[in-house]
């Protein structure tokens, strides 16, 4: 079937190395692939094969040495480190595999810190993160700070924030990695919901099989090189 | 707001270690404050110094007399108004440990040069008729419970014998910052009793005290009594109150630039504890600082809370540290007061408390601040804990 719409990603040559003293380590060569709007994608791989390293370029935390990143048809690989950051704060979201809560901060006002980078009003502000803590059902919980939450609950007020600026994508870097299975279940049928019903674009990074079965593509990095695409 | 709400919150996560530190602070303001106020107290004497007072005194040294002949001279200078004199008698009450200013004045003339010794009528008059009088500070008379009419023994050193005086005045000082702590004779008591024991003696005075009738004309009237005794037996030289004061002041002068030097030292002792306290927090923080960089903030934002924590932790010490001054001087002023006239904290320490404390607090959070705003998102998310 013909797409109807250009994909949301498009990564073109992309190559990235790292140097250590006089040594250059290749870490990505030659990357070229897409990612259409409302896909969950699973990058998987042995660890140093480079797929965190080609999270942070997509999410615009690290520039490609050469290549092109593409997310909804702006060249974030042209852009200054200022206009990243601010690309950042209402582009990506972000979930992370020890959550990343700020430990002084209720579960609102974490959710509430991405919403400090844009225009609106403190009125406006609450009715998003009321919104985004509906979803994921932690409405009951904003006033909690994440050492009174589980560890579960706070990887839910981690997906909470990711969503609250509305995100053109989501990367994930292992989220369920630091869950018991239970929760991790949990997280991972909220991030299908999330596709499934609110149509987000989500770029994981995992480990764990059952984890990728969840997404719609799966994509293997060996040694820096996409070699396969699993169905 | 929600960055003052975060950087309040984050100032007190760890409460040991901020309260630790806040105490550090407050301890370095007071030893601060205290050694600025012990710096100026040094130089109140010559803060209170009246522009219309000239001394006079021997050319070779204070220790040397000048004849009290001078005096009428000295009063046909032009522009004189009062001449007064006196010498430094320089006893002891009890032991050297009851250390007090004691010198002998031409009673009248003294009085009326130095009108910030306040005494009532009733006590001046006494003073001045009887030739055995003396009067003393209110303080001095607190400490040794002296009363009107109690005779108070010294002996002395310069002047040796037992010298008996008799209490007729208690002074109060104008200002808080007069002296109140030393001890007025006669100077005629004095030299009569040298024509007895020392003849070679008397007829002599320490210093003169000159009024001028306006502050403009006193470098001139000092020109003018030096030239008169000039290739004299007795050279003398004559300076304004103040300087005077202040040649007193030079000869501590070490003291004070040590005590200086200590004070500094004291500050820059705690912005290193603080710096050090700066750093391990904003090192334990380095996933938080990348997270929110994470989330689009920049740097500025970071740098702002890492030194907004800094700066308030800094100025609670501070601000603890300058209330803690003020029972802290009034005790040194109650327990050390035959060392100190008065010992204040003036609105310039404060000020300086207040400016120690806000440069601790920048300063500490430089490093971290930078070290924070420069890593790498990646190189900080990597960090856990």
């Amino acid at each position: 079937m013909e797409k109807l719409r250009p994909p949301i990603v498009v990564i073109k040559d992309l190559n990235k190395s790292y140097r250590r003293g006089s040594q250059i380590i290749p870490v990505l060569s030659n990357i070229t692939f897409d990612i259409d709007e409302g896909e969950f994608l699973a990058l998987m791989g042995p660890s140093g094969s480079g797929k965190s390293t080609l999270l942070n370029l997509i999410a615009g935390l690290d520039k490609p040495d050469s290549g092109v990143i593409r997310i909804g048809g702006l060249d974030i690989s042209a852009l200054g480190e200022a206009e990243l950051a601010l690309w950042r704060a209402s582009n990506v979201g972000f979930i992370f595999q020890f959550y990343n809560l700020i430990p002084v901060l209720t579960a609102f006002e974490n959710i509430e810190l991405p919403l400090l980078l844009t225009s609106l009003s403190k009125r406006e502000r609450k009715e998003h993160v009321e919104t985004a803590l509906q979803v994921v059902n932690l409405t009951d919980r904003m006033d909690h700070y994440p050492a009174q939450l589980s560890g579960g609950q706070q990887q839910r007020v981690a997906i909470a924030r990711a969503i609250v600026p509305d995100p053109t994508i989501i990367v994930a870097d292992e989220p369920t990695g630091d869950l018991d299975k239970a929760s991790a279940r949990e997280i991972l049928e909220l991030m299908e919901r999330l596709v499934h019903e609110m149509g987000k674009t989500i770029i994981m990074v995992t480990h764990d099989p059952r984890a990728a079965e969840k997404a719609h593509v799966v994509r293997n990095l060996e040694k820096g090189v996409l070699n396969n695409v699993l169905p | 707001m929600f960055f003052l709400k975060i950087l309040l919150r984050n100032a007190f996560r760890h409460k040991l270690r901020t309260t630790l530190t806040i105490t550090g602070i407050a301890i370095a303001v007071i030893a601060f404050g205290l050694l600025r106020s012990l710096v100026e107290l040094w130089y109140v004497g010559a803060e209170r110094s009246s522009a219309v007072r000239l001394v006079t005194r021997n050319a070779i040294s204070l220790v040397f007399p000048l004849p009290l002949s001078y005096k009428d001279r000295i009063k046909q200078v032009p522009g004189v108004k009062d001449v007064s004199y006196g010498s430094w008698f320089g006893g002891i009450y009890i032991d050297e440990k009851h250390f007090f200013a004691n010198y002998a004045v031409e009673p009248k003339s003294y009085l009326e040069l130095y009108p910030e010794f306040v005494l009532p009528p009733a006590q001046k008059a006494a003073f001045i008729r009887d030739r055995r009088a003396c009067i003393v500070g209110q303080k001095l008379a607190d400490r040794y419970g002296w009363k009107i009419g109690d005779v108070i023994t010294i002996r002395g050193t310069i002047f040796p014998g037992q010298w008996e005086f008799v209490l007729r005045g208690i002074y109060h000082g104008a200002e808080k910052s007069t002296e109140e702590r030393a001890l007025m004779f006669h100077w005629d008591y004095l030299n009569e009793q040298l024509r007895k024991t020392s003849p070679l003696r008397a007829d002599q005075v320490g210093f003169y005290m000159i009024g001028v009738t306006n502050p403009d004309l006193a470098a001139q009237v000092a020109v003018d009594v030096d030239r008169m005794f000039k290739n004299s037996l007795a050279e003398t030289m004559t300076e304004t109150e103040r300087a005077f004061n202040l040649g007193f002041i030079a000869m501590t002068e070490a003291i004070v630039v040590a005590i200086q030097i200590v004070s500094y030292v004291v500050i820059v002792i705690i912005m290193v504890v603080a710096a050090n306290t700066m750093a391990m927090t904003a090192r334990e923080r380095t996933t938080e600082y990348a997270t929110l960089k994470t989330l689009g903030f920049g740097a500025g934002r970071i740098a702002g809370i890492i030194f907004g924590e800094s700066v308030v932790i800094s100025m609670i010490g501070g601000v603890l540290g300058i209330l803690l001054t003020f029972p802290g001087a009034h005790w040194i002023e109650v327990e050390l007061i035959q060392f100190f006239p008065s010992f204040t904290v003036s609105p310039l320490t404060v000020y300086l408390d207040l400016l120690a404390a806000l440069i601790v607090g920048t300063v500490a959070a430089i490093f971290p601040a930078w070290r924070a705003t420069t890593i790498t998102v990646a190189e900080g998310l990597r960090r856990i804990g």
